[in-house]
């Protein structure tokens, strides 16, 4: 098995909210993250695809194939969007790195066809990060 | 706040990175002069050197519906702090850090005692450990978890 990773960058805003604290427990949960008018990230997404390489082509999947996808389920959805209020996969979720990773998988899973999605790593700074795996057959889950 | 879809058919990590500078010196006192430094060469140099250490922590667990977090970054950079930043940042691994004391600073020994430091945090699991040493050479460790090492 061949793992291969492309990198796009996309531009976005959020805040985190949630309208069932007080504004108290919503500044002390979230700090920063909770300033009413959001802030911003350079996020960098790392998707990897597992698979083996064709043997006509050499290829796992075709990268023009990756980057339409995720020009169309990704950049065209968030970059340069304000996340909370601009993506309706994420109404009603705090924005956070954990959740957007989450829903870029659900994004991108079905929509790969050559290979298999086999990692989202999405960077909201260079020192902050999610991962997304699927979770193994045997039933693999985080405690 | 609804919970989006459930982590089913997913797992999800938490990835954050700390820094810190710290010296050692690779030398084991069971060894002759001679076999220290043919093992370890010049990180065997008696004086020790340093590195600008980059730790990478990777925890897991389900994401919380209310927050949309698997922890609270405060709470996790409160524990690292406590548990490693201030222990070992702007230290010599060898004389200030007690766990060194009968071991070889390796980062792979360095890796093994910063998982074992960080396994009690209560609010996530601790998947493993990734230390950068040199922009060249990274380490991890995972302990006894099969999962840890995800593939």
């Amino acid at each position: 098995m061949v793992l291969l990773t492309r990198k796009i960058e996309f531009a976005a805003s959020h805040l985190y909210h949630n309208p069932d604290f007080s504004p108290e427990e919503n500044r002390r949960v979230f700090g920063k993250c909770n300033n009413p008018h959001g802030h911003g990230h350079n996020y960098t997404l790392e998707v990897t695809v597992a698979g083996e390489p064709d043997p006509v082509t050499g290829m796992v999947l075709d990268l023009k194939d990756l980057k339409a996808i995720l020009e169309r389920e990704v950049m065209q959805r968030m970059d340069h969007r304000f996340l909370n209020y601009e993506v309706p996969e994420l109404a009603g979720q705090i924005p956070t790195c954990e959740n957007i990773a989450r829903v870029i998988w659900q994004l991108l899973d079905p929509k790969i066809k050559q290979g298999k999605l086999h990692r989202v790593r999405l960077y909201e700074t260079p020192d902050l990060f999610a991962d997304c795996y699927r979770n193994g057959a045997e039933g693999a889950q985080p405690s | 706040m609804s919970s989006g879809a459930r982590d089913g058919g997913m797992k999800i990590e938490l990835g954050r990175r700390y820094r810190f500078a710290a010296s050692h010196r690779l030398h084991n006192p069971g060894l002759s002069e001679e076999e220290n430094f043919r093992l370890y060469g010049k990180c065997n140099n008696p004086y020790g050197h340093g590195h600008n250490y980059v730790l990478e922590v990777l925890v897991s667990g389900a994401v919380d519906p209310a927050t949309g977090m698997i922890a609270n970054l405060a709470e996790l950079d409160g524990f690292v702090d406590r548990e490693i930043l201030e222990p070992f940042d702007h230290k010599s691994l060898n004389e200030d850090v007690d766990s060194f004391r009968g071991t070889v600073p390796t980062t792979e020994n360095l890796c093994v005692e910063i998982f074992r430091r960080l396994k009690p945090f209560p609010k996530a699991k601790l998947e493993r450990v990734r230390i950068q040493e040199t922009s060249n050479n990274s380490f991890e460790y995972a302990g006894d978890n099969p999962e840890g090492f995800e593939g």
